[in-house]
């Protein structure tokens, strides 16, 4: 067990060193067309000495790989940079807006585990009925759809139609001033959506072959009830695939929450980016993919951690990835 | 696309033996009725045509592909009708501007007018354009990257293989919108930008599937009889494993260019994309978002054009999935 996670450990340094030095290529002078001291200081003209002076802060003379440690130890002492509209901390702004992301991809995965991996295992149980094809036709449909098109749908018909209708409606913008739950559903359903579609989908074709397996026949045929075998024997073999998928979307999700946030207005991660992007604030929008990345790279070795505890398998070290 | 994999020279599409007898797989039954009458109605076996039968039957996939076809054929003749029927979809008409923004659908604007009264139902045509094109360029620069790696890893193994590999994981890892923003950040927001940056983060998928199947069919005796004749790497690579790859890397491109025209759509929405006046569904839906309300035609019509398209190529995709039997991770 202990070996496992210190395996994952190592084998994470690699891929983060790839892509902090990605990141880092990005934005490092004479690899991309672009000037990297544009993305510093904005679209405006800068003085010479200003140029200069910046050319020494970030290293842009040194030799590439001398740049790059620079970058590293800058990254791990938490040092982004400033943005250039509000003169804070790349760092401090992230560090305000991260709770409510978070918040919203809590709801968005609880959502995600109780209706998208129901309906696949509804739909595999009850193979070719007037359900499964539902389950089918409408994961289709959700997978197609521009996320940002379904929140404004919702906002449409929840909010603006409901109101005019004299019905209940729900609020389209913001966490409300406290904030409530109320203004958690609308933004929390949509970014669900297309990660539903996608674990029920999961679901059900990981059900239909587990379901095929010998050892469900043999089950069945020692005289097991069908919800016993289907409870028992093939759900939880079935579940270490969708666990897998949701464990990547959960780290999706505090960045995917861009296009959601950004629909909503929800003050998160994502609508700073998105308002970087619209400001030209490229330090914000940089130091924003840079914290994210992370934070999913963290989140994804958790979610491989927590394989030890589902699958005997790895826990002793056999089936080893 | 009608070759077979076991006829890699593609000369038996029409099997006959020596004497004229059409050749049939040992499991049909012997012909009994006389020659003439027998070998045209017969089916070919070869995998294409077997995966098109199937295909056909697939309602939805041909639904899919009906509708593809009736999109590309419409965008491509845009230039004869569209204009003179509706208007121009980038021009403002200063003139009558002031009358004309904002009109909810009618017979002369079926899918409305938007805030500088341009007709939607011409934006949406045109948008078909950037979709398509980003959705199809994209893919074939992911798929060339990504053969590319695959062979590099799968072909020449050890230290190429885990420094692909890697990379890939690396990839991987990235929130896919968020790298595409960072990478359009560095070079600019632009239609040319939008493919590379889409383009350029797909391979990981086909690089693994590439590998896969070049791991699998490495060893066999054939491909050392190409390497005994004297055939190059190359050769042997693209000649001689590339058609095993070919039907996954044909389903998974199907449904990739879907997912890179959503993408776009994302990245035009998020204003790193294409750019005003250029119409695009992403940033229609942009401009929709702040008149919601006021004109929601302005957003309906776009949105359902992306989500048609988009529907078309998954159904597609999974069709071709079903129809050609390929094993595939969700």
């Amino acid at each position: 067990m202990i070996k496992y996670v210190l395996r994952r450990l190592l084998q994470m340094i690699p891929v983060f060193i790839g892509v902090t030095m990605l990141l880092f290529l990005l934005r490092a002078p004479g690899v991309l067309p672009g000037d990297p001291i544009r993305m510093i200081t904005g679209e405006r003209a800068i003085p010479d000495a200003l140029r200069v002076e910046i050319e020494e802060k970030y290293h842009f003379n040194d030799p590439l790989p001398v740049q790059y440690g620079y970058y590293l130890s800058d990254l791990v002492h938490g040092d982004l940079g400033d943005s250039l509209q509000k003169g804070r901390p790349v760092t401090d702004i992230f560090a305000d807006k991260y709770p409510n992301t978070i918040k919203l991809a809590l709801v968005a995965i609880v959502i995600e585990v109780i209706i998208g991996v129901g309906a696949g295992i509804v739909s595999a149980v009850k193979q070719y009925s007037f359900w499964d094809v539902l389950v089918t036709l409408s994961t289709s449909i959700l997978v197609s759809m521009p996320v940002f098109w379904l929140g404004m749908l919702f906002q449409i018909f929840f909010g603006i139609k409901f109101k005019q209708w004299g019905l209940p409606y729900l609020p389209i913008s913001g966490m409300g001033n406290p904030p409530d739950l109320v203004h958690l559903i609308l933004p929390g359903v949509t970014l669900a959506s297309v990660s539903t579609a996608y674990a029920a989908r999961i679901m059900r074709s990981q059900m239909l072959e587990v379901m095929s397996q010998d050892y469900i026949r043999t089950a069945l045929a020692k005289g097991l009830s069908w919800s016993t075998v289907v409870r028992r024997h093939a759900l939880k073999n079935a579940l270490i695939p969708v666990v897998t998928f949701m464990g990547i979307d959960l780290g999706a999700m505090l960045s995917g929450a861009i296009l959601t946030e950004t629909v909503f207005n929800w003050p998160g991660v994502g609508l700073e980016i998105f308002l970087a992007i619209g400001q030209r604030d490229w330090p914000v929008v940089m130091g924003g993919v840079v914290v994210v990345v992370i934070a999913v790279m963290f989140v994804n070795l958790l979610v491989d951690m927590s394989y030890a505890f589902l699958d005997p398998r790895i826990r002793y070290g056999s089936g080893t990835e | 696309m009608t070759k077979s994999t076991n006829d890699p020279q593609g000369t038996n599409l029409d099997p006959k033996d020596a004497s004229g007898h059409a050749v049939r797989d040992l499991y049909s039954p012997l012909p009994v009725a006389p020659l003439e009458e027998h070998d045209v109605s017969g089916p070919t076996r070869t995998l294409w045509r077997d995966a098109w039968r199937r295909l056909r039957k697939n309602k939805l996939a041909m639904a899919g592909l009906v509708w593809v076809a009736l999109v590309i054929s419409i965008t491509l003749s845009a230039d004869l009708w569209v204009p003179d029927a509706f208007g121009d979809p980038e021009a403002i008409d200063t003139a009558t501007a002031a009358q004309n923004y904002l009109l909810p659908p009618s017979a002369d604007h079926p899918f409305g007018t938007d805030k500088l009264a341009r007709d939607v139902f011409a934006r949406v045509v045109y948008g078909a354009r950037i979709s398509l094109s980003v959705g199809i360029i994209a893919v074939f620069i992911s798929i060339a990257i990504g053969l590319i790696m695959g062979a590099l890893a799968g072909y020449y193994g050890g230290l190429a293989d885990v420094l692909v590999m890697r990379l890939a994981d690396v990839f991987l890892a990235f929130p896919y919108v968020l790298f595409a923003v960072a990478l359009i950040a560095v070079l600019g927001p632009g239609y040319i930008n939008v493919f590379i940056a889409i383009g350029v983060l797909g391979w990981p998928t086909i690089a693994r599937v590439f590998r896969s199947s070049i791991l699998s069919v490495k060893e066999n005796e054939y491909i050392d009889a190409a390497r005994a004749m004297g055939a190059s790497d190359a050769r042997i690579i693209f000649r001689h494993i590339l058609p095993n790859a070919i039907a996954p890397i044909l389903v998974y491109g199907t449904m990739a260019t879907g997912g890179a025209i959503l993408t776009e759509a994302a990245l035009s929405f998020l204003g790193m994309g294409v750019q005003p006046p250029t119409p695009s569904w992403g940033l229609m839906l942009s401009d929709a978002k702040a008149l919601m309300q006021r004109a929601p035609w302005m957003m309906i019509y776009p949105g359902a054009a992306i989500l048609t398209t988009v529907l078309s190529f998954v159904l597609m995709g999974d069709g071709l999935r079903d129809a050609l039997d390929v094993k595939m991770k969700d």
